[in-house]
């Protein structure tokens, strides 16, 4: 393996705290020299997690980040948050997931992230794209409550026009309206 | 006496596209006092390359202004002696009369006459020099003749429209003759496309395109293809709007956290804000004398239609019943307001006279959006739904004429735009 052990350790260590905070209500305030061994983090289930690597190309510590931001058993490869109809109010069974995402952002002060703003179809195009906005800056100015830096995150609205689920119910309506969270390399 | 208008050929950089995606016109309901006029076969029409008369019949029979007469199936010339009152008898008000001749450069001539029976007016004439490729073009010309002397107000069957066929995971802004039975593809991309608006000149396209995964205002020159960036700052930048000068564009931008309305010239430079609240304020249209902007927002609760002086200042709320009054578009008289108010979770076109401020609402559809008036202020082109499907429609704007054009592509057709009265 030529991935290097320091860039290996920056890795799972920003996954090793989120892991112990996803599922915890209250906060836990960012630490990132807590540990300096490399610490496999804990999937949900309990399974331990090879730390992310590519063969034959070394990667550089964005390129783990990125990895285990896409990790499917990090609770940071969550990225969605649903809204109620006509609101962009953040329900409070959001709060982990944002309080983690703010954990990442705070310990990388490099990394980007892009929200985008979506609605369901009813309606003005251009009113939802506004609407969208909010749900976008919702979540920005919840992870800025957190210590992310503005220059971080960038709040754009993609109104109606990306549905997750096309249809006219209220189950596609529902999915529709979101907010999704992209990291830097992911727009 | 006959007035020449000479055709230029247009040379619009549009890609070509077949006729697949033609739109075909339905008129669902018609004006009350439609006029009878009898629109003889044109002589000589079997040398050009397509009709011309059944062009000019079409175009006044979809207005739903005109009744036609049948004429017979013998081509009348221009200059024929004819009995007027064979006329009246078939029950025409009007009758057009007119021949093509083979004129010099292998163009064509077409001399039209035009009696207005029941005015007994002098007879109007007209003589057009045209090329074989615009054969459509002369006809939608002879017919805005024919309206204008006959209604007194200017046709629009020779002005164009913009909209977008969502097909698939591909967007396409298309440019159109008014019967949508022309088509070109002005811009095609595999993110959406929004808010087309023409320039009042008619030669550029302000729209918003989401290419680069975030919405970004363009502007799209029709002669060249060139797209340039009017305004792509942090965060949204939408709802294009011309200033009736074609010297500015009043945008939305989020730069500075919600949606909030900027003026800003068409090459970019010069941004100003207009007007400032804490909450959405969007889709701004200029009134046509350029004074006020009208514009959405929620600052009251719910979103509502409101109007600012185009220098800023303090917001007037315009629309007040209901709980969902969107899109505003200034009929280009001034003397009416168009948009889509939400009744009982229906989205209709509604539109208010100004000066009485009444308001009546004129499709009995239920997924209206993007109202747009046509240059002479007489019918709204507006996107509709029919059967899970983006259609395009349009209603006089007293509500007597409906029509629907209807994509036979099989894509979604939505975000119309109706082009001034003054295109290249």
């Amino acid at each position: 393996m030529q991935t290097s052990a320091s860039k290996i350790a920056i890795a799972t260590l920003t996954l090793a705290l989120l892991a112990g905070c996803s599922s915890s209500g209250p906060e836990q305030p960012a630490a990132p020299t807590e540990s300096k061994t490399p610490v496999a983090p804990a999937s949900p289930s309990g399974t331990p997690v090879a730390p992310p690597a590519v063969s034959g190309k070394t990667m550089t510590p964005e390129e783990a980040l990125m990895a285990s931001l896409k990790d499917p058993n990090s609770p940071l490869s969550k990225r969605i948050i649903y809204f109620d109809y006509d609101s962009y109010a953040i329900k409070d069974s959001y709060a982990s997931l944002v309080s983690a995402h703010a954990k990442v952002l705070v310990a990388n002060p490099k990394l980007k992230m892009l929200i985008q703003g979506n609605t369901d179809e009813r309606g003005s195009r251009e009113y939802n794209l506004a609407l969208g906005q909010k749900r976008a800056e919702a979540v920005k100015r919840a992870l800025m409550l957190l210590g992310v830096q503005e220059a971080q995150i960038e709040s754009v609205s993609l109104g109606e026009e990306k549905p997750r689920m096309e249809g006219s119910d209220e189950a596609a309506y529902a999915e529709n309206r979101r907010s999704e969270m992209l990291y830097s390399g992911e727009f | 006496m006959f007035k020449i208008f000479r055709l230029m050929a247009t040379t619009l950089l549009l890609a070509a596209t077949a006729a697949q995606a033609q739109l075909t016109v339905e008129i669902t309901g018609a004006g009350a006092n439609r006029i009878p006029v009898a629109i003889a076969n044109f002589a000589g029409d079997g040398l050009l390359p397509q009709a011309l008369t059944g062009v000019v019949r079409a175009d006044l029979e979809r207005s739903g202004l005109f009744k036609l007469v049948d004429p017979g199936t013998t081509p009348v010339p221009e200059n024929a002696a004819i009995d007027l009152n064979q006329w009246k008898d078939r029950g025409a008000d009007a009758l057009a009369l007119a021949s093509i001749l083979p004129a010099p450069g292998g163009r064509y001539e077409v001399r039209m006459r035009l009696y207005d029976i029941a005015r007994q007016n002098k007879p109007d004439g007209m003589i057009f020099l045209f090329g074989a490729a615009t054969v459509r073009e002369t006809g939608h010309r002879i017919a805005d003749f024919i309206h204008e002397k006959l209604t007194g107000e200017r046709g629009v069957y020779s002005t164009r429209i913009a909209y977008v066929v969502k097909t698939g995971k591909s967007y396409e802004l298309k440019v159109d003759d008014a019967d949508g039975q022309n088509p070109r593809t002005a811009l095609r991309s595999s993110e959406p496309i929004i808010s087309p608006a023409w320039s009042p000149d008619g030669t550029r396209l302000a729209y918003v395109s989401f290419q680069a995964k975030k919405p970004i205002i363009y502007v799209h020159s029709l002669a060249t293809g060139t797209q340039t960036v009017v305004a792509n700052f942090k965060g949204s930048n939408s709802a294009p709007a011309w200033s009736p000068d074609g010297k500015r564009l009043a945008v939305v931008l989020t730069k500075d956290g919600s949606s909030q309305i900027y003026s800003i010239n068409a090459d970019g430079s010069g941004l100003t804000r207009v007007a400032g609240s804490t909450t959405i304020d969007t889709e701004p249209q200029f009134s046509p004398d350029g004074q006020h902007l009208y514009f959405t927002s929620d600052r009251g609760g719910s979103p509502q239609i409101y109007r600012v002086a185009a220098t800023g200042g303090t917001a007037e709320r315009v629309t007040f019943e209901g709980s969902y009054n969107v899109s505003p578009r200034l009929s280009p008289d001034g003397k009416m307001l168009a948009y889509v108010s939400r009744n009982g979770g229906r989205f209709q076109v509604t539109v208010m006279d100004l000066a009485s401020r009444q308001i009546q609402i004129l499709t009995d559809s239920s997924r209206d959006e993007s109202p747009s008036f046509a240059p002479n202020s007489r019918t709204i082109l507006y996107a509709s739904e029919v059967g899970g499907r983006g259609v395009l429609s349009a209603v006089s704007s007293d509500g007597r004429v409906k029509q629907k054009l209807s994509g036979q592509a099989g894509g979604d057709v939505r975000e119309p735009a109706w082009g001034p009265f003054n295109q290249p």
